[in-house]
């Protein structure tokens, strides 16, 4: 029987630990269990027969840390090989009746993921693939991925068990006492990832004990459609005179893992602490339980590193901001490679209250997969919202798929062959809830009943792809009502149809439906509001519109989905609002006083102040004019007060944000892709090694506002890649900043190669750990004590 | 899991508003750096955890050579920091990777708020250095020294490696070690804490 087979209609039960029976027979701290496989397989060995003998059918291999980041490859093939011949001779040698079960244990590689850590996806990936690869030669029957306390390693970990190999793969991870997985992942989030790529059983482990894990197990029996793993603790470990032990017996174990299963969990073992008496005790206690069967739970969800969310009881709202069309500044935003603007976009998004952030990033002039990967890359580095990933280019879907942590909402398929073939294999693979457009080869039906027929063919052949109609949500495509009145009932008819019919759940892009006809605001509120009437499940709709929120918030309190109307009083005074870009506060039209005023915002700090006041002045005065005669002053003002110090650092960079706010406002009113000719270019980089940057983000914000076209490489920036982006560019100011002692010689090799390969260059350095001794020593040309100091010498030298 | 190292998780210590400013290189703070420090505050606090996971070791020192069992160094400034000590306690303490997230995203969005939450980062975990120092040296009925870390006088960063390892700190409260020695979460703490009787 294979382990897939046992699965379906048995209770699994697993081993329990392993690293605390290894230290009673004598691993000494620091050293690496997995080396045990190789000098001592008896040991090894007896410890797998035990565990069998107690009723396991299981047993995971020593292999908990066994990566290429702690062993040689050569050594890494041996132990991975001795691991598995270690469980076979104990299987071989085990009397027990039972059914047993070899698992390639893979636990976490000891790094942190980028963007926290330093370890690259991609790199983990392969890390993991290795590992697997070798189980899988020597024979192994399963693959357990255990202990995982990051959502994006347990993905990489995933993704290199499917892709290097055809065993089945369960998945279980540490959650912390609040629950959550270190990087902050709910049970629900994982249970929506993890499902989406294709685990074949999925739980939890370690960290704490059964009855502290009891609410994690609880949620995880709720939400996942596959066998369920629960691996606890003997308990929480308490001090005792000989050192450290848990505080639950074998017999409570049992007990409580028991408990469990009888509320529907399928695979079960022991974690630190527990021993073969626990598995026996609980291979006892369980033998007369019949596995509760494991149902489909049929729930449309997405989710991000941190939590999931659900389509079908509450309207969800996608935000549309992160998209170049129709957007001027954005497109510009695009073009330079601006990221921290579309960051902003979607931090306003969700201050908002959007629940999903659409990022399309499509442009024909730039290379859209890396500009796709790099925005879903630092968007889920700093915002907790899942994203919809939206592109008509599968190349870059995929590869924004991939680095995706979480599942994500993608973007779109259609009823053309082509579009199904595919984006149908990336669903399956990566996991995703696909918007199903109801067009074909034949373009867009006019009525309902063609579209609805679009949608089950759509539905059919997804299945054929093993894609369940819970991870499609179709799209019935509002069309402009300017062009055809009859356009809106066609849509609106099909999204009732749909989840009535086949129980889908329906997304549409709103406000398609005003296009060329003023005031669309007040028809995209009324559409919408019919569109939630017909059973729509989600809208990607604009959250800056006081009319659709307005409309969202008063149909959920209408329809009893906002208990004591909390939702609607606390943003009821919101929808009276005017839009963001213009103010209520400054109704000042006179130019003298807005000028002073816009002074006196950039010198107090007033960010959103100055943006609104420069705005307000652009109506009467000339860009360039507001630049030298309001902007520059202020700052100048700032900056002459930080040196002589009446001015301190946080209040010189909150002037500094509200300068940017006044250059940002300006930028809007410019031509896309102009750029000041006169403007010198800076590079600026924190040297490889180093990951401090605070201090080169202050350099560069006040450098900006100075107008340099300042270029910034980020940090951790191998000395080719600043030498070479330098030279690119015939850059005259290079900036260098470290924080670290050790970081230093990284510094002065940098600075090697670029009086090598830009000559011409001067560099700059500056940093915690830096003197005026130490530059010189390396070879700078300037050693900056402060923002300031870089500023003013850039300033007179350029 | 190691038997021999503990963990504790604490309350959020009493906010020092002033060694925060201090910490922002901010002498006097005027009205507006205070509105802006408060509602830092407020964000970062909803973020913040407080661990430390360590472990009591023998002391042995001859020769400027410091035995601690699972690790042997030469350290003429830790010798001298221990001298007369009964026991060490090595620990390594954390207010948890949450914050780097913030300070990540608002060193995209506004560096002023980014310089102030890198400021609270940094008082917290030395605060909760304190804490967790002086409950243990009560605990133990014993005077501590100021405790010394790696990277300090003559320690070399690069024992952050075997440290981190022995106390299994990322599996115990989630600390992990970069490439160039640097911990994550970037506010963490590791250090030797030498106890000395009355």
């Amino acid at each position: 029987m294979t382990f897939s087979e046992f699965l379906r209609d048995n209770i699994v039960i697993l081993d329990g630990g392993m690293g605390t029976l290894l230290q009673s027979k004598g691993l000494k701290p620091g050293e690496l269990p997995e080396r045990w496989n190789i000098t001592h397989p008896d040991v090894i060995s007896n410890i797998h027969k035990a565990y069998f003998d107690a009723g396991s059918n299981v047993v995971c291999t020593n292999t908990f840390g066994a990566n290429a980041l702690k062993f040689s490859d050569a050594e890494l093939d041996e132990i991975v090989s001795s691991a598995i011949d270690n469980a076979k001779a104990a299987r071989r040698e085990s009397t027990s009746p039972k059914e047993k079960f070899i698992a390639l244990d893979i636990g976490p590689s000891g790094k942190l993921l980028k963007p926290l850590g330093d370890l690259d996806f991609e790199d983990a990936v392969a890390l993991f693939a290795k590992t697997v690869k070798l189980g899988t030669k020597y024979g192994a029957d399963l693959i357990i991925i255990e202990t995982m306390n990051d959502s994006y390693e347990t993905k990489a970990a995933l993704l290199a068990a499917k892709e290097n190999s055809s065993l089945p793969v369960i998945v279980s991870n540490a959650y912390g006492s609040d629950g959550k997985l270190m990087t902050g992942a709910t049970p629900s989030a994982m249970v929506t990832m993890l499902e989406g790529m294709g685990a074949d059983a999925i739980g939890a482990n370690c960290s704490l004990g059964p009855i502290q894990l009891r609410p994690v197990m609880l949620e995880l029996l709720e939400n996942a459609s596959v066998p369920v793993i629960f691996k606890p603790n003997a308990g929480l470990p308490r001090q005792t005179e000989n050192g450290t032990a848990f505080d639950i017996t074998s017999d409570e174990f049992a007990k409580e893992v028991a408990s469990l299963i009888r509320e529907g969990i399928r695979v079960a073992g022991g974690c630190c602490g527990t021993t073969p008496e626990y598995i026996e005790k609980l291979s006892t206690e369980i033998s007369g339980i019949s596995p509760v069967p494991v149902t489909e739970k049929n729930i449309s969800v997405v989710s991000s590193y941190s939590h999931a969310v659900k389509f079908g009881a509450s309207p969800i709202l996608i935000g549309e901001r992160i998209n170049p069309t129709g957007k001027k500044r954005f497109k510009q935003a695009l073009l330079e490679n601006d990221i921290n603007y579309i960051l902003s976009e979607g931090v306003s998004q969700q201050e908002k209250g959007v629940h999903i952030l659409d990022v399309n990033v499509g442009l024909p002039d730039i290379d859209e997969t890396s500009m796709l990967v790099s925005s879903v890359c630092e968007l889920q580095a700093i915002i907790n919202l899942p994203l919809q990933i939206d592109t008509a280019d599968t190349i870059a879907m995929e590869a924004a798929l991939r680095r995706y942590n979480g599942k994500a909402m993608i973007n779109s398929v259609n009823g053309k062959k082509e579009s199904m073939e595919k984006v149908f294999p990336l669903v399956k693979k990566y996991g995703g809830l696909v918007v199903a457009l109801t067009l074909d080869e034949n373009g867009i039906p006019e009525s309902s009943d063609e579209r609805f027929a679009i949608a089950e063919k759509i539905l059919d052949t997804a299945k054929q792809y093993g894609i369940s109609k819970k991870d499609i949500i179709f799209d019935t495509l509002a069309m402009t009502i300017s062009a055809d009145n009859k356009a809106a009932l066609a849509t609106l008819t099909s999204l009732k149809r749909i989840k009535e019919e086949l129980g889908c759940n329906t997304s549409l892009g709103v406000s398609n439906v005003s296009f060329g006809l003023p005031n669309r605001d007040a028809i995209n509120g009324t559409f919408f509001a019919l569109a939630l009437e017909n059973r729509l499940s989600a809208a990607i709709m604009n959250p800056y519109s006081s009319d659709m929120m307005k409309v969202y918030y008063t149909y959920k309190a209408l329809k009893g989905l906002d208990e004591n109307c909390t939702e609607y009083i606390e943003t009821a005074d919101s929808f009276a609002s005017v839009p963001p870009t213009v103010s209520a506060e400054v109704p000042k039209k006179d130019t003298v006083t807005s000028a002073s005023e816009l002074q006196r915002a950039i010198i107090k700090g007033f960010k959103e102040k100055a943006g609104e006041l420069t705005c307000e002045l652009l109506k009467t005065t000339a860009p360039l004019e507001i630049v030298n005669r309001e902007i520059i002053p202020s700052l100048n003002i700032v900056g002459k007060g930080f040196e002589e110090k009446n001015v301190y650092l946080p209040q010189l960079l909150m002037s500094a944000e509200a300068a940017k706010s006044a250059f940002d406002a300006i930028k809007s009113h410019m031509p896309v892709g102009e750029k000041n000719p006169d403007a010198v270019t800076f590079v600026l980089a924190t040297v490889h090694g180093d990951v401090h940057d605070i201090g080169k983000n202050i350099v560069k914000l006040l450098l900006e506002n100075y107008g340099f076209d300042v270029v910034d490489l980020g940090k951790d920036v191998p000395p080719e890649v600043i030498a070479t982006k330098t030279a690119e560019l015939h850059a005259p100011f290079v900036g260098l900043s470290a924080l670290m002692t050790t970081t230093v010689p990284a510094m002065e090799n940098t600075i090697k190669l670029l009086k090598k390969s830009a000559p011409w260059c001067k560099v700059i350095v500056g940093g915690a750990v830096l003197t005026q001794e130490y530059a010189d020593k390396i070879g700078a040309d300037k050693y900056a004590k402060d923002a300031m100091d870089a500023v003013r010498y850039i300033s007179n030298n350029k | 899991m190691n038997t021999k190292v503990l963990i504790r998780q604490y309350d959020e210590p009493p906010i020092r508003e002033s060694e925060i400013l201090r910490y922002a290189r901010c002498n006097e703070a005027c009205e507006e750096t205070l509105v802006l420090l408060r509602s830092c505050l407020e964000e970062a606090r909803k973020v913040l955890t407080y661990k430390v996971c360590f472990s009591e070791l023998p002391v042995n020192i001859n020769d400027h050579i410091c035995d601690f069992g699972f690790l042997s160094f030469k350290s003429e400034s830790l010798s001298k920091n221990l001298c007369n000590c009964t026991s060490v306690i090595l620990f390594c303490a954390t207010i948890g990777l949450e914050l780097d997230r913030l300070i990540s995203k608002y060193s995209r969005l506004s560096p002023a708020r980014a310089l102030l939450l890198h400021a609270i980062g940094t008082e917290r975990i030395e605060s909760l250095c304190d804490v967790f120092c002086k409950e243990i040296s009560a605990e133990q009925k014993l005077l501590s020294r100021p405790r010394f870390s790696p990277g300090y006088g003559d320690i070399p960063l690069e024992l952050q490696k075997d440290i981190l390892a022995f106390l299994q700190s990322h599996s115990n409260i989630a600390v992990f070690l970069n490439e160039s020695m640097l911990m994550s979460p970037t506010k963490s703490v590791t250090a030797f804490m030498g106890l000395y009787e009355k």
